[in-house]
């Protein structure tokens, strides 16, 4: 999994960020200033910095945030018939510039760069695509007048003509602090005092919006509108009117905002939605501990934490989207200065006491509230900018008591400073002389009131603080004590009875002098030596909070850190590990040790001589008698079988696996199914080497898995089995798969030429291609392959023949294969060690809510007795109600609730509702008088959690990949892959090698609308097709020129738009001379067995030829349930084309029918057709 | 890329040819036809070679028959030692299949030790597993192993079964993480022309300074005169399974890899070939 951000800020103002692969705390020096809070999310962070102003920090993405600007040039030709179109309107007609409508006019120039923060990629340049077709005339589009309908083609009655205009900008400050801009019309909010970022899951995407909400130091609560994917910084602030003087506010990634009163109570923002980000009402909920106010809050999706000014925590119960108060309180453990809820409900906070950052361990879906704190102690990087961090916390503190707000310009020049002139300084410190005097006197730069107040409380507590927390020596740790109490107590620092002829007097005049000082110092070594006691003071007072001290903390955010239960953190203290038992150790113990060494010379040399040493001893020998007999090894267990005849029904059966050494050596095995027919005992067995595939079946109650044999491929009638447990189909599965490949003598990770392919369920499959399955001019039949499973869950699969393997999973994400083997059930020996990673996957299941108009009531759920459930799956056949629907197999888990989906084709109403004259029809967005049913999409999100040979590319998520198809010899250096993002950008991947299958980084490829699709052929053809149907082909692209420079549109066939495109080597018209067989293979919708039908079934086109590219018929493969497949790796003895031209469309081009299954849901629950 | 697993399934499923026939010195009533085999290397003689004693037990005599034993050139094969080590030690760099006498009188009892039944194997082979253990855990994996399991052990080797074995076997190789290997490396090292039967001593995998010791590393220490110096011929072969890692080769990856099921590393050091 990608690793992500905690950022936090400590007392002086320095924000700190620590990945969760990482372990230690990275300064963000690109802050110049010192920030009060922070709030991250995943691709950003806000802040308030000690001017009081808003700063934000975007993460750098190989995707950049560009945004379309377009104006449409308008033009009549009546006017004059002689010159054709003019430019010349009627004062009646639309502006010669104007917006899509026509209304508002838009004259180039009149667009502006809504801040500095953007600039402009190109110049306007004129759309020539038209609704998916390339038009001929520069663009223009032709109607009989506006408003009217626009055609591509100019006609006699053509009098007018508009084209469109487009400019992208981009946005430039990504991996920087800008200041967000407040161009405001209207009442600017004061200062700010407190802010928090969410809201990211109330919408979906590409909306992508985001909630900011703010606190200004009067105690108004603002919101910032606009912000989403291609506005990062937001428009504008709305004030928000508030009941009371807040001082803190929460908001979390789903629709939950509370915020805190002055007063100590809490308010709770209602009437969050999709259309209403802001939310509409305030309600009130009393402070957690009566008589005690609270100070702090934090919410997650259903989870609100609170601290009272005690620092006692609190724990809200029952909250979640319907009831966002929740229902009372409940007191936790622990003592903290404040809290945060980041991703996932996890929960971090900073301690009271020793202000340490905390993680709350033990935070799940089902336990909310977790289990312990546990304190986060890694280092900080160590750098030589301690002392401009200091010197610059000092101006800010000087700012902050003088009252002034000042952006302190100092900083970056003392930050260069001589790392002498710092030691110099350091050195001070502990003579004599200075003694204890020397008090530091740093106030604290987080002025919130909240913080303030628990440093006052602290005043009274000194005293009976005599032991000092754990550190290296207890003499240091006494002095830091004492510093501590000075540092964060605003009132004796300003005490004068504290202050010391040495001492610093904190007043805007010293300040003055100190800046001079420092600004003066870095250029003359010299002089420092003599700076006056307030600067070497100042460059002293790191030393006692260097690196090795423990970090004092003022804020922590951890909205953007993705913490799952199966996440290593290595941010605990480190000597926990290594006061465990000594055997307690880990099954990955054998592949830790050789993990860094995977390419040493040593471990090559015992590869080759152990492969040397076995082909001289054993090679001419192995017709020799074996030395020990293999006896037969027998393992039993029960089960259910859907059994082969009439009426199908699950029966009781026992089950055995027999295995014994077969004639040459290799394992064999017979497998027995033993059951009951009119009280007769019979059985059915199975010989191992003719299994071809075993596959878990979809089903959400039982755990089944299907059998198959090529005899029962050619049948369409599986063996289908289910096991009492998970547990024991898995070890049944892993069992017999074993036994499967030992019989056929495949071990260990596939070859680079294996063909792959995914099941409707998630499962991959990796098949070994064999020379006779291209033997000419008798194939093996494709129902012959052999199918073995590989961990992991995608969606998508491609790979070629340098062993480069890519996949996508439902939730997007991308992932590349390792080269290992198993993962997933695969324990021990049947899976890999080295190269196992953990894999998640979410994915959605859809219910329907139907409803029919009435006309006394309107909608009702009360539909005809004709009529579908009222709650459905999308074919209405089947019931599907919120509580009866469960997740597609026992492995997921629900990880959200139902919500409705907005973005199905066709469009929604406000409620989400679709309208239809009647059941089943076609869905349109809004009601109309002819409209007597409707529907609305429920969504609710699952996840699975599985191990398998896949890394994760982050952090882009994709929607379709492809790779370069490689001859078997091929010397491809860099591979090209290029990628579709889940927003519908063109990605180029750079360095992907057989080496480093994974590559570096995306190149982003410019394009004018969102792509769906891609594919690139043997000679670098890419070939794209963009969400409207319209085909592209990229120029020149080659190994030179990766990403190539332009996109081409052509058309494409007339009347057809384009579902898939999948380019072989063989160019797009042109045909290969060498006269290789090409292979296409596809997954048809539908395949008749002789027993039943299945659906998805993997099918190749036989006798497909260069000179013959539309083959003569279909070999039929394993089915039904796939999904997907990918043939490129295959290359054994020919250049692969892969081109699903299913039927009819007359032409050797390089796209047609799909290549997967409909998307038709219902066929998904059912991968063995029957 | 190949994977670790791989190394071994290589170890375990490594076989010799062996051609046994019957010495001269045996009694027959007629001519003994030799007898070929392929000898599993990580087992150990006299568990395999039950079909030769049936093979030879035909053309002899119940009165010239006492314990089986075998000789390679001379040597009395000691049956407690592995077969690789056999091979290695006393058969590598000649001609395959490997030559092994059977004798059935005469047995040599101050060079080798009686084997009257498979049950004095298993008591070998688990009382190797057991000091493995005190070496490299101070005997707590393997105590905590059930009697089934010690069986386990036992049977996969004795049927030859990999996975039923290693299941098992897994566990003996694991290591808490930062420690970085075992507590002591379990490793014999083999001469052929010595007194001793071979060289045994505490070492540890990781330096005090916590950096990996190699085989080589064992070498220097124990057995400096198998380390080539430069511009000198090579004296020493150092064999394991029949291959010569390289001295970088860590010792831990070794132990883990390249043992035999008694869990020790077995390590032959021989004359190298003179030409």
């Amino acid at each position: 999994m990608p690793s992500s951000l905690l950022w936090a800020v400590d007392v002086y103002g320095r924000v700190y960020s620590l990945s969760t692969a990482g372990q230690q705390w990275e300064h963000c020096r690109d802050a110049h200033l010192e920030f009060k809070r922070v709030t991250a999310i995943q691709q950003c962070c806000w802040s308030i910095a000690c001017d009081h102003q808003i700063y934000l920090y975007v993460h750098a993405s190989d995707v950049p945030i560009r945004y379309q600007e377009e104006t449409y040039e308008n033009q009549v030709s009546w006017w004059n018939p002689v010159d054709g179109f003019s430019d010349r309107l009627l004062p009646s007609d639309r502006w010669q510039w104007s917006d899509v409508t026509g209304l508002k006019h838009q004259p180039l120039g009149d667009f502006q760069l809504p801040s500095e923060n953007w600039e402009w990629e190109a110049d306007w340049y004129v759309d020539e695509n038209f609704g998916g077709e390339p038009t001929e005339k520069a663009g223009w589009t032709y109607a009989i007048d506006f408003p009217a309908t626009y055609t591509k083609d100019k006609k006699w009655n053509s009098c007018v003509r508009r084209r469109r205009w487009i400019r992208y900008r981009r946005y430039k400050a990504q991996e920087t602090w800008v200041k967000v801009c407040t161009k405001q019309t209207g009442s600017l909010p004061d200062p700010f005092n407190d802010i928090t970022c969410g809201g990211w899951e109330i919408t979906e995407e590409p909306r992508g919006c985001l909630s900011l909400w703010a606190v200004s130091l009067q105690g108004k609560v603002w919101f910032r509108c606009g912000i989403n994917h291609h506005n990062p910084e937001g428009s504008v602030w709305e004030e928000v009117p508030v009941p009371g003087e807040v001082v803190q506010i929460s908001c979390g990634p789903g629709d939950l905002v509370w915020a805190v009163l002055w007063e100590g109570d809490l308010l709770v923002r209602e009437g969050i939605g999709r259309d209403c980000l802001k939310g509409s009402s305030w309600v009130m909920v009393e402070s957690p501990d009566t008589g005690v106010a609270a100070a702090h809050v934090a919410v997650g999706v259903n989870v609100v934490w609170a601290v009272t000014k005690d620092h006692k925590v609190w724990f809200r119960r029952g909250v979640n989207s319907h009831n966002p108060c929740g229902s009372g309180w409940i007191g936790m453990v622990g003592e903290m200065a404040m809290i945060n809820v980041g991703f996932n409900d996890q929960v971090w906070a900073i301690g009271f006491e020793d202000r340490a950052v905390y993680f709350r361990q033990g935070v799940t879906a089902s336990e909310l509230s977790g289990k312990a704190w546990k304190v986060v102690s890694v280092p900080r990087d160590s750098e030589r900018s301690h002392s401009s961090a200091s010197a610059s916390s000092l101006q800010s503190a000087g700012c902050f008591f003088g009252g002034e707000v000042r952006l302190q310009s100092h900083a970056s020049v003392l930050g260069d400073a001589d790392p002498e002139t710092e030691r110099t300084g350091a050195e001070v410190v502990p003579t004599p002389e200075m003694g204890d005097a020397l008090k530091p006197r740093i106030p604290k730069v987080t002025s919130d009131n909240f913080i303030s107040e628990l440093v006052s409380d602290r005043d009274g507590q000194i005293s009976r603080r005599d032991a000092p927390p754990a550190g290296p020596s207890i003499p240091e740790e006494d002095h830091t004590e004492k510093e501590v109490e000075d540092r964060v107590s605003p009132a004796q620092v300003l005490s004068p009875s504290q202050s010391s002829g040495v001492d610093p007097q904190w007043s805007n005049v010293d300040l003055e002098e100190a800046q001079t000082h420092l600004a003066s110092g870095p250029g003359d070594t010299a002089e420092t030596s003599s700076l006056s006691s307030v600067v070497t003071y100042i460059l002293a007072l790191e030393e006692p909070y260097g690196p090795d001290e423990h970090p004092k903390w003022a804020w922590v955010s951890g909205g953007g850190c993705l913490v799952e239960c199966h996440t290593q953190l290595n941010w605990f203290n480190s000597s926990t590990a290594t006061g465990q038992p000594a055997l307690n150790s880990s099954m990955q113990a054998m592949s830790h040790s050789i993990t860094p060494a995977q390419t040493a010379e040593w471990r090559k040399q015992i590869f080759e001589q152990l492969s040397e040493r076995s082909k001289r001893e054993m090679e001419n020998f192995m017709h020799y008698e074996q030395a020990i007999e293999q006896s037969v090894w027998v393992k039993k267990g029960t089960m259910q079988w859907w059994r082969d005849w009439k009426p199908h029904k699950w029966v009781d059966v026992q089950f055995a696996l027999e295995q014994f050494s077969g004639a040459e050596g290799n394992k064999d095995g017979i497998l027995f199914i033993y059951y009951t027919f009119n009280d007769e005992k019979k059985y059915l067995h199975v010989f191992i080497n003719e299994v071809t595939i075993l596959v878990p079946v979809l089903n959400d109650s039982k755990h089944t898995f299907a059998i198959y044999t090529a005899e029962r491929t050619k049948q369409r009638w599986p063996i289908r089995l289910a096991a009492p447990t998970e547990l024991e189909m898995h070890d049944w599965l892993a069992l017999l798969s074993v036994s499967c490949c030992d019989s056929r003598g495949i071990q260990g990770p596939p070859s680079k030429q294996a063909i792959w392919s995914v099941t409707c369920r998630g499962d991959i499959f990796v098949s070994e291609p064999t020379k006779e399955l291209e033997a000419i001019p008798y194939p093996t039949p494709c129902n012959q392959m052999f199918w073995r499973q590989v961990g992991g869950h995608l969606r998508i699969i491609e790979s070629n023949s340098l062993g480069v393997v890519w996949g996508i999973g439902y939730d997007h994400t991308a992932w590349v294969h390792t080269g290992g083997y198993g993962g997933g059930f695969f324990q021990g020996l049947a899976s890999s060690t080295d190269n196992i990673y953990t894999q998640t996957d979410v994915k959605s299941v859809s219910i329907y809510e139907n409803q029919r108009w009435n006309p006394v009531t309107g909608y009702t759920n009360r539909g005809l007795p004709t009529d579908r459930y009222m709650w459905s799956d999308a074919s209405g056949l089947k019931e599907c109600t919120k509580n009866n629907t469960k997740p597609p197999s026992p492995n997921w888990t629900w990880v959200s609730d139902w919500t409705i989906d907005y973005a199905v084709p066709g469009g929604t109403d406000r409620e989400g509702w679709q309208y239809a004259a009647d059941f089943p029809a076609s869905y349109h967005g809004y009601k109309t008088l002819k409209d007597f049913v409707r529907r609305r999409h429920w969504a609710r999100k699952c996840k699975l959690t599985t191990t398998g040979p896949w890394q994760e590319v982050p952090p882009i998520p994709l929607s379709d990949i492809t790779i370069l198809p490689c001859g078997p010899k091929s010397t491809v250096e860099q591979v090209p892959l290029w990628a579709i993002s889940n927003k519908g950008d063109v990605l180029c991947r750079l360095g992907v090698t057989s080496l480093t299958p994974g590559g570096s980084s995306w190149l982003h490829v410019g394009t004018d609308q969102p792509f769906k699709l891609i594919s690139i052929g043997a000679v670098h053809q890419v070939w794209a097709i963009a969400k409207d149907g319209s085909t592209f082909f990229r120029g020149s692209v080659s190994t030179q020129n990766p990403a190539g420079d332009c996109w081409y549109h052509i058309p494409s066939p007339t009347g057809q738009k384009l579902k898939q495109v999948s380019v072989g080597r063989t160019s797009v018209y042109t045909v290969d001379e060498n006269g290789t067989p090409i292979h296409v293979w596809i997954i048809a919708d539908k395949v008749q067995g002789s027993h039943s039908l299945s659906c998805g079934t993997v099918c190749r086109r036989q006798g497909v030829l260069p000179n013959e590219p539309k083959g003569h018929s279909w070999d039929y493969g394993i089915g039904g349930g796939w999904d997907h497949i990918t043939v490129r790796g295959n290359a054994m003895e020919a250049p692969r084309i892969l081109m699903p031209s299913l039927t009819d469309n007359g032409s050797n081009q390089t796209a047609a029918r799909p290549l997967q299954t409909s998307n038709q849901p219902e066929m998904n629950g059912n991968p063995v057709g029957c | 890329m190949a994977d670790d697993k791989d190394v071994l399934r290589d170890v375990w499923f490594g076989r010799i040819p062996a051609c046994f026939t019957l010495s001269p010195e045996e009694t027959t009533e007629r001519e003994a036809e030799p007898y070929y085999l392929l000898l599993p290397r990580v087992s150990y003689l006299t568990l395999v070679t039950d079909k030769v004693k049936k093979h030879f037990l035909r053309v002899m005599k119940a009165e010239d028959v006492e314990e089986m034993w075998f000789e390679y050139e001379g040597t009395p094969l000691k049956w407690h030692y592995p077969i690789g080590v056999l091979f290695d030690l006393h058969a590598s760099n000649t001609a395959l299949p490997w030559n092994v006498s059977v004798h059935f009188k005469n047995f040599p009892e101050h060079d080798l030790l009686h084997c009257p039944s498979n049950s004095v194997i298993e008591a070998h082979f688990m009382s190797c597993i057991k000091e493995a253990d005190a070496l490299k855990h101070k005997s707590q994996v393997i105590n905590d192993m059930q009697k089934k399991d010690h069986k386990q052990l036992w049977m996969g080797l004795q049927n030859d079964k990999f996975d039923q074995f290693w299941a098992m076997n897994r566990k003996l190789m694991e290591y808490p993480i930062n420690e970085g290997g075992f507590r002591y490396i379990p490793f014999r090292i083999y001469q052929t022309m010595s007194d001793r039967p071979f060289i045994q001593k505490l070492f540890r995998p990781v330096s005090p300074e916590g950096h990996a010791l190699t085989l080589g590393d064992l070498l220097k220490e124990l057995f400096p005169a198998a380390i080539c110096v430069e511009d000198e011929p090579k004296r020493f072969q150092v064999m394991i399974h029949g291959i010569e890692p390289l001295l970088e080769t860590p010792i831990q990856w070794l132990s883990e890899h390249l043992s035999h099921p008694d869990n020790f590393l077995h390590i032959s050091i021989i004359p190298a070939p003179s030409d």
